[in-house]
């Protein structure tokens, strides 16, 4: 049983985190400052029934979602869409694998970071149908494992490695669509036409 | 399992997330490492999956805005004694 008194020490430090998940789930700075402000409140409310030693970080996360779905939720303006393209894997390196190699001496990592703006990555984040965006975001930026992942989204965890899986595919398909509407790289169906279908 | 042993191409693909993802065993991690390191190709693009996360999440990196600590800290100050500070709770909730 956790001590109350000892809460804001102990749950403020992942704030910013949280805040960061917030607003890729709400897509909306007051809605996410609202969100975590409301998982703060009924985190401290049933601290109490946190099993202190336990993943506090986790167990903030699990409100917090819980939270989402059950106000945010409720009055979104539009549908969820809920399925998602078939993308094959590999989907971007086998389309800008090669951009390294282009550019001696640099990384893959140096030559993305110059490929994506921030908007069109978190753009790209925003517009995962909510159940992969989710889990994404868990696995991708906050690191949680499989088996955290399906603890916050009170999901099986072969749900949660076929979301991540199928979430991350889209998602580097609509990065690639953002650089090719840049002019960076051909669209897809000009790749497709220039080369021949690779057996697999 | 009886097709353990030998780890090709598509095996080493059908694993690739739960690789980086830290979630292989020991043993299953070792032998995706013993194929990488024999398979040029198969390496470059784990690398790849690997840069392409840490720009995914440098970029997503957030501001948290100015205030929401305070005001945070503050509402779970009269939260903790019991009564609602004036104009600080989330609008349409009461």
């Amino acid at each position: 049983m956790a001590d109350r008194s000892k809460f804001a020490e102990e749950a403020m430090p992942f704030m910013g985190s949280l805040y960061a998940a917030a607003l890729r789930m709400t897509r909306n700075p007051a809605e996410a400052e609202d969100l975590v402000q409301e998982t703060y409140l009924r985190a401290y409310r049933g601290f109490e029934g946190f099993q202190e030693g336990t993943n506090l970080k986790a167990w903030l996360y699990r409100i917090l979602t819980n939270t989402y779905i059950n106000i945010y939720r409720a009055k979104k303006r539009r549908p969820e869409q809920t399925e998602l393209e078939d993308v094959e894997d590999l989907y971007l390196y086998r389309r800008l694998g090669g951009l390294e190699a282009a550019a001696a001496g640099r990384s893959a990592e140096d030559e993305l970071l110059d490929f994506f703006t921030e908007a069109e990555v978190a753009t790209a984040v925003e517009e995962l149908p909510e159940q992969f965006r989710m889990a994404v975001l868990l696995a991708d930026v906050e690191g949680f494992s499989y088996k955290e992942i399906a603890e916050i989204l009170d999901i099986p965890i072969g749900t949660v490695m076929s979301r991540l899986h199928r979430g991350r595919k889209s998602l580097q398909k609509k990065l690639y669509d953002f650089a090719s509407a840049r002019g960076l790289v051909p669209t897809d169906s000009e790749v497709r036409d220039a080369e021949p279908v690779r057996p697999r | 399992m009886a097709d353990d042993d030998e780890i090709d191409c598509n095996r080493a693909l059908v694993e690739l997330y739960e690789f980086l993802d830290g979630e292989l065993t020991f043993e299953r991690r070792h032998r995706i490492e013993a194929h990488l390191n024999g398979c040029q190709h198969c390496f470059s693009s784990f690398d790849f999956e690997q840069e392409l996360r840490i720009v995914i999440r440098s970029k997503l990196k957030t501001q948290v805005p100015q205030g929401l600590l305070h005001r945070i800290t503050t509402l779970i100050e009269f939260e903790g004694r019991g009564f609602e500070p004036p104009g600080l709770g989330s609008p349409g909730r009461g």
